[in-house]
């Protein structure tokens, strides 16, 4: 199925302020948009409304054409942030079964994620063994154990060293020719083709109560 | 949908049993805790026994309290809400599943020696088999209550003392119907009526607390 975001008159609050006001995009298949703009302006309070986390303030966030609710964007997509979403007393391998088995993957695509993303002789650690690139490689593999057309990337690269920035460079590239689409947050300019996003800080500070 | 929620009561009991950590240390509080009452009251047969059903049910309701701050808040640190709110479970669910959880690896265990822990306080050997069933409906109920104090105050700090103020209060009618119902038991009264309304207290929790923790959850997530 062609798969497209359409925000329409997005505003967003954090607590009672104004982030984001009157914020018009679309997103089509094959495309990724990349979030821009200063620390603080809202990139992660907009990529969490994508993934529906947060109501929107004003405005609808849509799937296509269909008048679809928030949650049905939730389910299709795969939301990365800055939490590694991961149980620090837990082992690598238990947790990816769980998430595997939980966001309904199969063992075997379990196994191509593991192998892809190098992730075999950490199998057996902690979580909390693990170094802060380690475990985004691990978050990193949940996009390809389970198939879904939307990826909300909070950072992505930010913990990776050039060799995994490379590679991850290259699993987004093969998700947005297979047809997916990608919103993701960045202060580096991505090595591929994208279509900036910058968020400006107009209404900082604006404080909007209801 | 059934794999994922069998994925997540797997992942959360793993998680309760790993280092030990919930289900000994609220069985050892209740051993604990019932270990001091014939300490405190001196050691004559027929008070104890007399007080016995009812000291039980407070000391299993104290115990169910143990370890209710870590129910949502170890994930909502550790950022796994993200992942579950993108799976195919509704917060609800998730909510449900965590109690259960919760309820399996704590309440469970304390319903388990509730029999044991009355009997050697000196209630009829005979009462056991009600009094599990009893501690079982009771402590599910305290599980689910407990999840909702939980999701409400997930978030703020000091959160475990805010829980137990939150909670006790709606732990005032299982220990009522329970302690009750062993009471009736013990004296040939009818047991009916207290057993009954323990269930129904149980369903009530069931049926309701979901849709609770659900908002609250969802409120604390945003």
């Amino acid at each position: 199925m062609p798969f497209a975001i359409r925000v329409e008159g997005l505003s967003l609050k954090k607590g009672y302020k104004l982030l984001i006001s009157d914020l018009n995009f679309e997103v089509g298949p094959g495309e990724c948009v990349a979030l821009t703009g200063a620390n603080g302006v809202g990139k992660t309070t907009l990529l969490r409304a994508l993934a529906g986390f947060a109501p929107p303030h004003a405005g609808s966030i849509r799937i296509g054409d269909d008048n679809s609710d928030d949650s049905i964007v939730a389910s299709n997509s795969h939301y990365l942030g800055h939490a590694e979403s991961l149980s620090p007393s837990r082992r690598v391998d238990q947790e990816l079964s769980f998430q595997c088995e939980y966001l309904g993957g199969t063992a075997g695509s379990l196994a191509e994620a593991v192998g892809k993303l190098r992730l075999n002789s950490l199998l057996d650690l902690e979580v909390r063994m693990l170094s802060a690139g380690q475990k985004r490689r691990l978050s990193l593999a949940r996009l390809l154990m389970v198939e879904r057309p939307v990826w909300l990337l909070d950072e992505p690269m930010s913990p990776l060293d050039t060799e995994h920035r490379a590679l991850l460079a290259g699993m987004m590239q093969a998700h947005l020719s297979d047809g997916g689409l990608i919103v993701c947050a960045v202060h580096d300019p991505l090595p591929f083709e994208t279509r900036e996003l910058r968020l400006t800080r107009a209404e900082v500070g604006e404080v909007v109560y209801g | 949908m059934i794999p994922a929620a069998l994925a997540l009561l797997k992942r959360d009991l793993s998680l309760a049993f790993a280092r030990g950590g919930g289900p000994v240390l609220a069985a050892g509080f209740y051993i604990t805790l019932m270990a001091m009452v014939p300490l405190s009251l001196g050691p004559d047969a027929q008070t104890l026994s007399r007080i016995a059903p009812g000291l039980t049910w407070l000391c299993l309701a104290l115990a169910s309290l143990l370890s209710l701050e870590r129910l949502f808040e170890r994930d909502y640190e550790d950022g796994v809400f993200d992942l579950l709110r993108t799976g195919p479970l509704a917060l609800e669910a998730v909510a449900l599943l965590k109690c259960l959880a919760q309820w399996l690896g704590t309440g469970l265990i304390l319903s388990l020696m509730t029999p044991v822990v009355m009997i050697i306080l000196g209630a009829p050997v005979d009462a056991a088999g009600l009094s599990l069933i009893a501690a079982l409906i009771g402590s599910l109920s305290f599980a689910l209550i407990g999840g909702v104090g939980a999701s409400l105050t997930l978030g703020s700090r000091k959160g475990g003392v805010l829980i137990a103020l939150l909670v006790l209060p709606f732990y005032v009618p299982p220990v009522i119907f329970g302690a009750g119902l062993m009471d009736a038991y013990v004296t040939g009264a009818p047991i009916a009526q207290a057993l009954g309304l323990l269930g129904a207290y149980g369903l009530f929790a069931l049926a309701l607390s979901p849709i609770a923790m659900g908002a609250a959850l969802r409120s604390a997530l945003n």
